[in-house]
């Protein structure tokens, strides 16, 4: 996040950056976060439009993965039913860490349309693994998908990777 | 050639155990969360059974639990590729109950809307196809057109996928100006892309041969297991709801319904269910054509839209052509502003019924071209 900036500084000019190398760390992992190819309902068909010519999501460095060993975050994209609530779980546990969730859609953030009456609908996907960005909508727009695309990458661009051991020990 | 590429079961004297792989429901060709259980010998697969209710969205129940006019957001949720197309029939089901004769200008509005709809889910159908047998410009084409459909419903319905725009008696909201020229522009958008995709996908050679010969199916199979739109026609079946159970206002336009004709491969193969599709979509482009200069510029389209909807006691069925096929609605009313119980016969859970059935005997990778070839959308599949 801004580390060519720098150069700019008479003071730091003449190629020399000085800053942190979880900064570093940090620019390299949010620019290039590769996501889980994963499609549940309506919002998977937005999500299609997203990733073809008017919208292009491979330029915010995303590339589709069909295994979710491969993949850094994952989109839950639809309606999460009971049946398909410990899949989605078997999934996310299955990624390496560190690892991301945005919920799309009212669907996978509440249970959207079906919440009152769904018998058979999971009532929010926080309710089996924990969701960094929530992205609002029935379904979303295109360019609600590219906000909470930002909005993730400003998430990752502001973490902590030093001392997260101690850190979570002490947590704990 | 039909036989060549059926591979006998019985020449292959190896002994090899018979394997059962797991496709789905996170799988990237399954079309949406499809479970299927597929048992291979070596790479042919000898059996499929598709597992469902990964998408059961509780349809039946809500519409026991809303009124008549809530249902309607919920039926764009059954097949929500084609939204519009979902609407019409239950729309058409209420009005036929409640004895409301439809304006003019609504119908014209509704046949271009559907139309119109019904060419962005074919759009998908062909790229998503495209995209299972590795072809990923098509793809990049269609969705460019897409777009620019959905721009034209948005501006008419508010929404880009799930409408919520047709109303008993008439529609949510009238024509916005330009709304014709923009209709036109989309048309021929439209042709010159097909005309393009023609070369890069259809007559391709490698398209050719992984498509042509594949996943058979004969007439009186597709009959048997009821199949329709697409499917069935792709099979030679010259049957469409619009010509032979005329709704609406069909039976005004010049159109021709196309079928498989064997130009490559064998009538009811992959190739030419798919062709069947990029041939609707011209006839779409026919329809709509016709529709803008035969509509009617005066006139309100929610004039006769009641303020509450109480249909008498009774019921009733209506049917229309969908994109995918036959798509039906029973709703039986029992007097009051709730319905006492609605039934949607959704062709993509007919249509999938037929898979087992014409996959056997095929290399595993056929299997997924099968799949795309069908066009299912599991939101009607599971509902």
């Amino acid at each position: 996040m801004g580390l060519l900036d720098r150069l700019d500084d008479p003071y730091e000019g003449g190629g020399i950056i000085l800053g942190k190398v979880e900064d570093l760390l940090n620019w390299g992992r949010s620019k290039s976060d590769w996501y889980l190819h994963f499609g549940l309902a309506c919002c998977a068909i937005e999500f299609m439009a997203m990733n073809a010519s008017h919208f292009d999501f491979m330029r915010f460095g995303t590339i589709p993965r069909t295994s979710p060993r491969q993949a850094d975050f994952i989109m839950v994209t639809g309606t999460v039913t009971f049946k398909m609530a410990d899949r989605i779980k078997i999934l996310y546990e299955q990624m390496a860490e560190p690892k991301y969730v945005i919920s799309v859609g009212s669907c996978s953030n509440c249970g959207g349309p079906y919440w009152e009456h769904g018998y058979h609908v999971l009532k929010g996907v926080d309710r089996i693994i924990p969701v960094d960005v929530y992205i609002p909508g029935c379904p979303p727009r295109p360019e609600a998908f590219e906000e909470g695309m930002m909005l993730l990458q400003k998430k990752i661009s502001h973490q902590a990777i030093f001392n997260k051991r101690k850190r979570l020990e002490s947590e704990v | 050639m039909s036989d060549k590429k059926r591979l006998d079961l019985e020449y292959s004297q190896l002994e090899s155990d018979r394997m059962r792989i797991n496709v789905g429901p996170q799988h990237p060709s399954t079309h949406g969360v499809l479970r299927l259980e597929v048992e291979v010998e070596g790479e042919i697969v000898t059996e499929v059974v598709p597992h469902l209710g990964y998408l059961h969205r509780c349809f039946e129940k809500h519409c026991e639990k809303m009124t008549y006019l809530q249902v309607i957001p919920y039926i764009d949720r059954l097949d929500y590729i084609s939204a519009m197309n979902n609407e019409w029939p239950y729309v058409m089901a209420l009005e036929k109950l409640m004895d409301i004769k439809v304006p003019d200008k609504v119908e014209y509005i509704r046949v271009i809307m559907a139309e119109l709809n019904r060419i962005a889910n074919h759009q998908i159908a062909v790229a998503t196809f495209g995209l299972d047998a590795g072809a990923f410009t098509p793809f990049l084409f269609f969705f460019r057109d897409r777009e620019y459909i959905i721009w034209i419903l948005e501006k008419m319905s508010g929404a880009r996928l799930l409408y919520n725009y047709f109303r008993v008696g008439g529609l949510a909201a009238d024509v916005y100006p330009g709304f014709k020229e923009d209709c036109l522009n989309i048309v021929k958008q439209v042709r010159k892309t097909n005309a393009e995709v023609m070369d890069l996908l259809i007559y391709n050679k490698i398209f050719i041969q992984r498509s042509a010969n594949v996943g058979v199916l004969s007439p009186d199979v597709a009959i048997n297991f009821a199949c329709s739109g697409p499917v069935l026609r792709g099979s030679g079946v010259k049957f469409d709801l619009r010509k032979d159970d005329p709704y609406s206002i069909y039976d005004r336009f010049d159109f021709d319904i196309p079928v498989g004709l064997g130009e490559v491969g064998v009538v009811g193969d992959c190739w030419n269910r798919n062709m069947v599709r990029v041939n609707e979509m011209e006839q779409s482009c026919r329809i709509i054509e016709q529709a803008i200069a035969q509509m009617p510029d005066e006139g309100d389209v929610k004039a006769l839209v009641p303020k509450r909807i109480k249909p008498p006691k009774g019921e009733v069925y209506m049917r229309a052509e969908n994109p995918k096929g036959e798509l039906g609605f029973y709703i039986v009313s029992n007097g009051t502003d709730k319905p006492e119980r609605i039934k949607a016969r959704g062709a993509s859970f007919v249509n999938l019924s037929v898979i087992p059935e014409i996959s056997k005997g095929y290399m595993f990778a056929d299997l997924i071209l099968i799949l795309g070839s069908i066009d299912i959308v599991l939101g009607e599949v599971d509902r």
